[in-house]
C-alpha cells in the first residue's frame, strides 16, 4: 500500500535567465510504514522534490505538471487553505536541513512544540504540555528536560528535539532532510536509532535526503538515486547496493570508503554537475559518463524496470 | 630496521582559559581552563600518513596546530627532525622552518584570500621564503603546482579569484599552496569534510599520490573513521583531549581494544543493508572539557567501566606489538 504517489513530477525555478529544471519527471511512492532514501550530489534537486510534496516553494519556483498522490488528495492541486489545514504536519512533516539551529533561542523546548501543537489543534495548554514531553521521551529526552533552553542542549538532543516536534501533530509521515550532517558518528548512530524506532512504533513512513548512501542502507527499504533533477536509478536498497545499473549509482557508493571489508580504490567522478538552466541534451550524465554511447547523446533514457522486478533504472546500456 | 622520526610529540598540553566577567575573577581563585589535549606523546615517522580521530571536541585540531607551532602548547615539546621548535621564540627563525611544514585547512571558502588571484595564493609561500630567483621560475613553479593538482591548465587558473572556483577546485588550490614548497611535514585538518562526494575521491586521490611523490610526513585529522582508514598507515583514537589508542590503522579496525574505539567503529554507517550492524552500546555524549571525568576519561560512557576506572587514570601502554592503549581492561 503506498502512502504518497508521486508521479512525473515536475518542478521549475522561474529565473531571468530561463527555468532552472529542479525536479524534473520524478516518480517514487512511499509505502505505509516505508522509509525511501533519495541520495545525491549537492544540487540534484533532492531538497526542492521535499520541498515540492509539501509545496513550501519559494514565489519563483512553478510545479508545471505531475501529480502528488496522498489520501486520495493530490497535494499539487488542492488549495492553499486545506494543504495547511490538513496536510502539513497533520500528515506529513519535516525535518529541515539545520533544524536544530533553527531553534528559537529565547524559548524553551517545551514552548516550541507546544506552538506547534497548538497552532494545529484544538486543545488546552496543559494538554499539549503534556504531549510534548511524552514526545521527547519518545526520541529518548528525560521529560524533565522540557523547561530546557536551546543553548542547554547538545547537539545530539538539538536533533531530537526538532524530531519531536515533528512528531507534533502525529503525522503519518516524515521528511528529513540530512538530519545528521553536523553531528558526531556515535551521535549519528543515536539519532538513526530513535528514527528507526520511531518507524516501528508510531508505523511512520520516512522520506531520508542525504548524500551519504551508508545512512540509506542502514535505515531505508526503497532508494531513489538523483541526479540533475531526475531518478536515475530506483528500487529496494537490496537490489541497488548489490547489483547497482545505472554507472552514476555505481561510482557513487564506491566512492566512499567503507569500514568494513577489504581496502579499495574510491572511484571518482570526472566533472561537475551541469547547471540546470540548460541541462546536456540525452541522457544528463552523459559527460561525465565513461560507458557513454552515440545514442546517450542524442536520447534521453526512460526510467524503466529492467533486470529484476521494483528494480529501475534511466541508462541506454541495459536495452530500450 | 627504526624509522626515522619526522616529528615527536611529548607531554604535549594545552589548556584554553576561559574569559570571565571581571567580578568572578575577583572572586574565584583559579581561572577555570578547557582542557583542550591533555599530556599526549606520539611519533610520526618519515613519509608516514599518521591520522588522528575522534569526535568534536576531542583536541585533535589543536593538536595538529601545536605540532606546527600554530597554537603554542601551554606545556610540553615537539620535535620537528630532532629539534625543539616550541622553543624557538623568534618569528624569523620559526618562519625558516615553515618551509618544512604547512597545514592544509578544512575550509576552502575561508582559506583562500578573496581579494587575491590564484597565481598570487600559490606563489605567496615561494616568494615568503625567497624559494624563486627570477619570475619565470616562479611562474614555471605556481604551473608546476597546479598541474599536480590536475588543475590543467594552469594558465586557465593563475588569473582567476578563488569565488570563480568550485569548492573542491578551491581546496585543490589550497592543497597546491601547502605542497608548492615540497615540505617535509603536512597537517591536513579534515581537508575533504566540506565537499561534496563526487569530488572527495578525486581530492582524496590526488592527495594520495602527491604525499607519495614528496615522500613527505603527514597528519590527518578527521572525524569519518571510515575515511581515516582509507588514507593513513597509522591511526591515533583520541577522546577529551587524550590518546585512547594507538596503533597500525587495519589492526585497529579490525580489533579495537579500547571500549571508545570498538564504539566509534561500530558506529560508522555501513553502505550495505544486508549486513546486520552491532548495536551502539554507549550512551550520552561527550563531557565538558572543562571538569573532565576522574579516573579514566572515558569511564561515564563506557559499558565495560569497573571500579578502578573512576578513580585511577590508565596509562597509554603497548599491550602488543606497536598497539599502545589507555585501558585499565583492554578488549
Amino acid at each position: 500500500m503506498s502512502l504518497l504517489k508521486v508521479e512525473n513530477l515536475k518542478m521549475y525555478y522561474k529565473t531571468l535567465r530561463g527555468y532552472v529544471k529542479a525536479v524534473d519527471d520524478v516518480s517514487f511512492d512511499v509505502g505505509k510504514k516505508g522509509a525511501v532514501g533519495l541520495a545525491g550530489e549537492s544540487g540534484c534537486g533532492k531538497t526542492s522534490t521535499a520541498l515540492t510534496i509539501l509545496r513550501l516553494l519559494p514565489w519563483n519556483a512553478e510545479i508545471i505538471s505531475g501529480s502528488m498522490m496522498l489520501d486520495g488528495m493530490d497535494l499539487a492541486k488542492i488549495s492553499d487553505r486545506k494543504l495547511r489545514k490538513e496536510v502539513r504536519w497533520k500528515k506529513i512533516s519535516m525535518i529541515f536541513q539545520g533544524a536544530m539551529n533553527a531553534l528559537h533561542p529565547i524559548y524553551n523546548v517545551g514552548q516550541q512544540i507546544t506552538e506547534a501543537i497548538l497552532a494545529h489543534e484544538d486543545i488546552s495548554k496543559s494538554e499539549a504540555l503534556e504531549r510534548a514531553s511524552e514526545l521527547l521521551e519518545l526520541v529518548g529526552i528525560e521529560a524533565e528536560k522540557i523547561n530546557r533552553y536551546p543553548h542547554e542542549l547538545s547537539g545530539g538532543m538539538k536533533q531530537r528535539v526538532v524530531t519531536a516536534m515533528a512528531l507534533a501533530c502525529n503525522p503519518a509521515m516524515i521528511i528529513a532532510d540530512e538530519p545528521t550532517t553536523a553531528l558526531d558518528v556515535i551521535v549519528q548512530a543515536q539519532v538513526l536509532k530513535v528514527m528507526k524506532e520511531l518507524q516501528r512504533k508510531l508505523d511512520l513512513s520516512w522520506i531520508l535526503i542525504t548524500h551519504d548512501l551508508s545512512l540509506i542502507a542502514e535505515t531505508c527499504q526503497k532508494t531513489a538515486i538523483m541526479y540533475a533533477g531526475k531518478i536515475v536509478e530506483y528500487g529496494d536498497v537490496v537490489s541497488i547496493f548489490k547489483a547497482p545499473l545505472h554507472p552514476y549509482t555505481k561510482k557513487l557508493i564506491t566512492a566512499f570508503p567503507s569500514i568494513v571489508g577489504s581496502r579499495r580504490e574510491l572511484s571518482s567522478i570526472s566533472g561537475f554537475p551541469p547547471d540546470l538552466l540548460s541541462p546536456p541534451q540525452g541522457c544528463r550524465f552523459h559527460p561525465r559518463c565513461d560507458q557513454a554511447m552515440q545514442i546517450c547523446k542524442t536520447e534521453e533514457p526512460p526510467l524503466k524496470e529492467k533486470t529484476s522486478k521494483g528494480h529501475y533504472t534511466a541508462c541506454h546500456l541495459y536495452g530500450g | 630496521m627504526p624509522k626515522d622520526v619526522a616529528i615527536e610529540a611529548r607531554n604535549l598540553v594545552k589548556h584554553f582559559p576561559i574569559k570571565m566577567g571581571f567580578f568572578k575573577t575577583l572572586i574565584s581563585k583559579q581561572t577555570p581552563v578547557v582542557h583542550a589535549v591533555d599530556d599526549i606523546s606520539f611519533k610520526i615517522y618519515k613519509g608516514e600518513i599518521f591520522g588522528l580521530v575522534g569526535e568534536s571536541g576531542c583536541g585533535k585540531t589543536t593538536t595538529g596546530r601545536m605540532l606546527i607551532n600554530l597554537t603554542e602548547p601551554t606545556s610540553g615539546e615537539v620535535f620537528f627532525n630532532g629539534l625543539n621548535i616550541t622553543a624557538i621564540s623568534q618569528e624569523h627563525k620559526m618562519r625558516k622552518l615553515r618551509k618544512n611544514m604547512q597545514i592544509i585547512f578544512q575550509d576552502p571558502y575561508e582559506s583562500l584570500n578573496p581579494r587575491m588571484g590564484i597565481f598570487d595564493i600559490v606563489a605567496e609561500p615561494l616568494r615568503l621564503q625567497k624559494m624563486t630567483k627570477t619570475s619565470e621560475e616562479l611562474r614555471e613553479k605556481v604551473a608546476a603546482a597546479l598541474e599536480d593538482l590536475d588543475l590543467a591548465p594552469p594558465e586557465e587558473f593563475m588569473y582567476r579569484f578563488p569565488h570563480e572556483l568550485s569548492g573542491g577546485q578551491r581546496q585543490r588550490i589550497a592543497i597546491a599552496r601547502a605542497f608548492v614548497l615540497r615540505p617535509e611535514f603536512l597537517v591536513a585538518d579534515e581537508p575533504v569534510s566540506m565537499l561534496d562526494v563526487s569530488i572527495r575521491s578525486e581530492v582524496l586521490k590526488l592527495l594520495l599520490t602527491l604525499i607519495e611523490k614528496s615522500h613527505s610526513s603527514f597528519l590527518y585529522i578527521t572525524h569519518d573513521v571510515a575515511l581515516a582508514r582509507h588514507m593513513c598507515d597509522r591511526l591515533g583514537v583520541m577522546y577529551l583531549g587524550k590518546i585512547a589508542e594507538m596503533g597500525p590503522t587495519e589492526d585497529l579496525i579490525r580489533k579495537p581494544s579500547h571500549p571508545y574505539t570498538e564504539a566509534l567503529i561500530a558506529a560508522v554507517p555501513v553502505p550495505d543493508p544486508t549486513s546486520r550492524r552491532i548495536e551502539v552500546t554507549i550512551k550520552g555524549e561527550v563531557p565538558s572539557a572543562i571538569n573532565p571525568p576522574p579516573g579514566c576519561r572515558f569511564h561515564t560512557r563506557c559499558p565495560y567501566a569497573k571500579k578502578i576506572c573512576t578513580v585511577e587514570e590508565p596509562e597509554l601502554k603497548e599491550i602488543k606489538k606497536d598497539i599502545r592503549v589507555a585501558c585499565h581492561f583492554p578488549l
